[in-house]
């Protein structure tokens, strides 16, 4: 292992110019999980000084390659070569001492640990001996160097998902890395944060750092990267090409195929009211949603916009009936569900897509047929009480899973090996299944690439096309000004009167968010 | 002080210390994630070896090298079971209990019932009375074990290795993207809790009891298991654990022992019911936060999804 100073973690120019190598090279790259392939010739070519956007389809092996390029998993076959040097990559720490760092999509960080310990485990790691309180100065340095104001004795569980990568950077940074992977930054961080970001990976790219972006925004693409490569069903289908030669649309079809036009905001007239939520309260320490009223009628669909931590995920905990409102009255058409139980809410047609697929609504271990089949249990459909049908619960999968166009999947394979894009579509079949009237789903998109995004959205303008009622819940402002007819601002767990019409502009959104009203 | 209460005192650090040794070896092995109820077997064979040795001539010191030895040579079996070969960690904790148990009985059959004089007090009179007479009755393993203590402490939570270990345990693939080996560092802890379970079995015969029975360990490997998840695997609340839980077994022996009358077998099975209790009390008071290490148990595969 070797032992660098701890002063020489940013590259000089003269370093990085040197020799015009590449500073990461990956060619001919195969790798299958268990005989599945997730990578099969794919390469990807990084220069020293650029931004260069890693695209692709949900499961397209992005994140797989950047494993292999960080040491996580070892390649079946092809050559990895860092700034005109072969070098072997058997571990992580392999690629750390190559100068490597990599911030996952699922971040990295311990927990319990506070973001000062972290980076203390990481040196250590690298070999380098340092005691806590060096690693403290070390991280407010870094931080203010970056601008972060990161507190270096944060607990990480307790911080936000955007605090939390910002420490994830201060530590790749802190390991002495120079080539920089950063695996859908931008999905977990609202707009002016995602700005920030980029911004920043600006700035590091012109200090000599190469960076690769892995992202499903292409506006992000178009915006701030010098280079892109796409990748499709484990290949490379376009490598390195400067983004000035390369519309928009060619990526598209590149990556995806024929895309559809996005659904169109629907206009037809309201029917009878679906839910009716009125002074909706609940206090935790502090108020966190204070006096939310709401009104959503059949074919139409509510947005609610604001910065994610405003009260979203309580008000969508208080309608699945996970958490009690300390006052307030929740209606399905017209029957009180306050105090009802999930399971009732559920049988009375209200159903709820949360943020986190893998959280709160699957789970990871069982068979897509299992997880479809989890919320039909109780009614018989899958045999009576002593006796559960497999053949009947996969006849009915398989039936979901082509109303749907799951990919990827069969009833028996486990719910974890799915895309991002594909697990949300088997959510959606599940919670989209007969009986229901109103869908609660908060950002039922995040994460996912362009067709399942708007695969996804097609499925919820469906479903209340049919006369269901959908409260749409997200950060993306695009998602709701496409979707929504009516749109309401969610801040600090105050809920505005819906804007209409003329009134509903990107703008007066924006300025709702950030009031303090 | 009464004499009763001086005369507890006295004995405390004979049933503590093996429980002591013992939990605080066990809470390096779970702190670095892996599930680890071998104590039970770890002690025995560390118990029976120790005795063998000095009764094959050797010095207490040497013997209780060997029993630690013996401990560590049964952990590495554990150690390579589950974090080499990644067998599931109770499975392979219960058959390593079993191999414990089983070896002792077969190699240790020709030796039981053989008093030997073993590891010598401090100092036998020449103290005088009352508390330096207490302390010259003890053995060199009271301070050597509570500077163990001390120093288990200081490594874990102010060392960098410490660090690396509790990174482990709390999260395997996190601790790997940053270059700990993951398995190196579950494999050097395990070894640490045979090392110090094999200790705790060889102060049962080399410096307590002074003698082997088949299955003087008698369940305390158990209370171990019960006395890290008590002490929310925590060296202080370790050694608060293994004093509760040692005392009250020396408190039971010193009253029958001054004639007070009940049943054997329901003061046999008080130290039980007194962890049941001890148990639902701290579960309850601490709420869902017990302190557990978050992949305790869990078998980490580098190639797996996280
Ligand atoms: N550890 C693993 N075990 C088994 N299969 C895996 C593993 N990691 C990835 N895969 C599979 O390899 C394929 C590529 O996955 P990968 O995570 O690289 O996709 P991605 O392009 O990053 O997608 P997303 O945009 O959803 O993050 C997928 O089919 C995935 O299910
Ligand atoms: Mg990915």
């Amino acid at each position: 292992m070797t032992h660098r100073s701890l002063n020489d973690a940013s590259p000089t120019p003269q370093q990085t110019g040197a020799g015009e190598a590449p500073a990461l090279l990956l060619k001919g790259i195969d790798k299958a999980f268990d005989g599945k392939v997730a990578l099969s010739k794919a390469g990807f070519r990084l220069a020293w000084g650029e931004v260069h956007a890693l695209v692709g389809e949900n499961g397209a092996g992005k994140s797989t390659i950047m494993n292999v390029a960080t040491g996580v998993y070892g390649p079946d076959a092809g050559e990895i070569i860092v700034d005109g040097r072969d070098v072997p990559l058997r571990s992580p720490g392999d690629a750390v001492d190559a100068g490597i760092g990599m911030v996952h999509q699922h971040f990295r960080l311990v927990g319990r640990f506070t973001v000062a310990e972290n980076v203390a485990l990481a040196l250590h790691g690298a070999g380098r001996r340092v005691t806590l309180a060096e690693a403290a100065r070390l991280v407010s340095e870094k931080s203010a160097e970056l601008g972060f104001g990161l507190d270096p004795n944060a607990v990480i569980g307790r911080i936000s998902v955007a605090e939390q990568q910002r420490a994830e950077i201060v530590k790749v940074l802190l390991l002495g890395a120079r080539i920089l992977i950063l695996d859908e930054p931008t999905a977990v961080l609202t707009g002016d944060e995602a700005r920030a970001l980029l911004t920043l990976v600006r700035q590091l790219s012109r200090s000599g750092h190469a960076v690769a972006l892995i992202t499903h925004k292409l506006q992000e693409v178009s915006d701030h990267c010098d280079r892109i490569t796409v990748m499709r069903q484990g290949c490379t289908v376009m490598d390195a090409v400067a983004m000035e030669e390369t519309p928009v649309d060619t990526i598209i079809r590149e990556a995806f195929g024929e895309v559809r036009e996005a659904p169109r905001r629907q206009m037809a007239a309201p029917g009878a009211e679906l839910l009716r939520i009125d002074h909706l309260s609940l206090t935790q320490d502090t108020p966190v949603l204070d006096d939310v009223s709401l009104c959503l009628r059949a074919g139409e669909i509510l947005g609610i916009a604001g910065v994610g931590g405003n009260g979203q995920s309580e008000l969508v905990a208080c309608l699945n009936g996970v958490l009690r409102p300390d006052s307030g009255r929740i209606a399905l058409s017209g029957e009180d569900l306050a105090k009802a139980s999930p399971a009732h809410r559920r049988r009375a047609g209200l159903r709820i897509i949360p943020a986190d697929r893998f959280d709160s609504a699957m789970a990871r271990g069982l068979t897509l047929a299992e997880n479809l089949a989890l919320t039909g249990l109780a009614d018989g459909r899958f045999g009576p009480w002593w006796r559960l049908s497999r053949r009947k619960m996969k006849q009915a999968a398989a039936k979901s899973l082509t109303a749907f166009n799951v990919l990827g999947g069969t009833p028996s394979t486990p719910a974890a090996l799915l895309s991002g894009g594909n697990a949300q579509k088997v959510l959606l079949a599940r919670e989209l299944a007969a009986g229901t009237k109103v869908v609660v789903a908060h950002s039922p998109a995040r994460g996912l690439d362009l067709r399942s995004a708007r695969a996804v959205q097609d499925l919820l303008a469906e479903a209340v096309a049919d006369g269901a009622a959908c409260l749409l819940i997200s950060e993306d402002l695009d998602e709701i000004m496409r979707m929504c007819s009516a749109v309401s601002v969610l801040n600090r767990g105050r809920l505005s009167a819906p804007l209409t019409g003329s009134d509903l502009t990107p703008n007066r959104l924006g300025e709702l968010m950030v009031g303090h009203a | 002080m009464s004499d009763t209460f001086l005369a507890w005192l006295t004995v405390l650090p004979g049933y503590t210390l093996p429980l002591l040794l013992a939990s605080l070896g066990l809470m390096i092995s779970e702190r670095a994630g892996v599930l680890n109820l071998c104590p039970e077997g770890f002690m025995a064979v560390g118990a029976m070896t120790g005795a063998l040795a000095v009764l094959a001539g050797y010095s207490p010191a040497v013997a209780i090298l060997c029993g630690i030895l013996a401990g560590t040579g049964l952990s590495l079996l554990f150690g390579l079971a589950t974090v080499v070969f990644r067998a599931d960690h109770t499975l392979a904790g219960l058959a390593t209990v079993a191999l414990g148990l089983g070896i002792t009985g077969v190699l240790g059959r020709p030796y039981v019932q053989k008093p030997f004089d073993g590891l010598t007090r401090l100092s036998e009179t020449s103290w005088g009375e009352g508390l330096p007479r207490l302390l010259g009755q003890q053995n060199l393993l009271l301070p050597i074990s509570l500077i163990l203590v001390l120093a288990v402490w200081y490594w874990i939570f102010r060392r960098p290795s410490g660090l690396s270990l509790r990174a482990v345990g709390e999260d395997p693939a996190a601790a790997d993207v940053v270059g700990i080996d993951v398995q190196l560092t579950q494999l050097g802890a395990v070894l640490a809790s045979g090392a110090l379970g094999g200790l705790a079995g060889a102060y049962l015969s080399v410096a307590s009891a002074h003698v082997w029975v088949e299955g003087m360990v008698a369940g305390r490997g158990w209370v171990a298991v019960a006395i890290v998840i008590f002490a929310g695997w925590r060296p202080r609340g370790v050694l608060f654990g293994a004093i509760l839980f040692g005392g009250a077994e020396a408190a039971m022996l010193r009253l029958q022992t001054q004639g007070v009358e009940f049943p054997l077998y329901l003061g046999a099975m008080l130290p039980y019911a007194l962890t049941l209790l001890v148990f639902c009390i701290a579960c309850a008071r601490r709420g869902r936060d017990n302190g557990a290490p978050a992949a305790l148990g869990r078998v980490y595969l580098r190639q797996d999804k996280h």
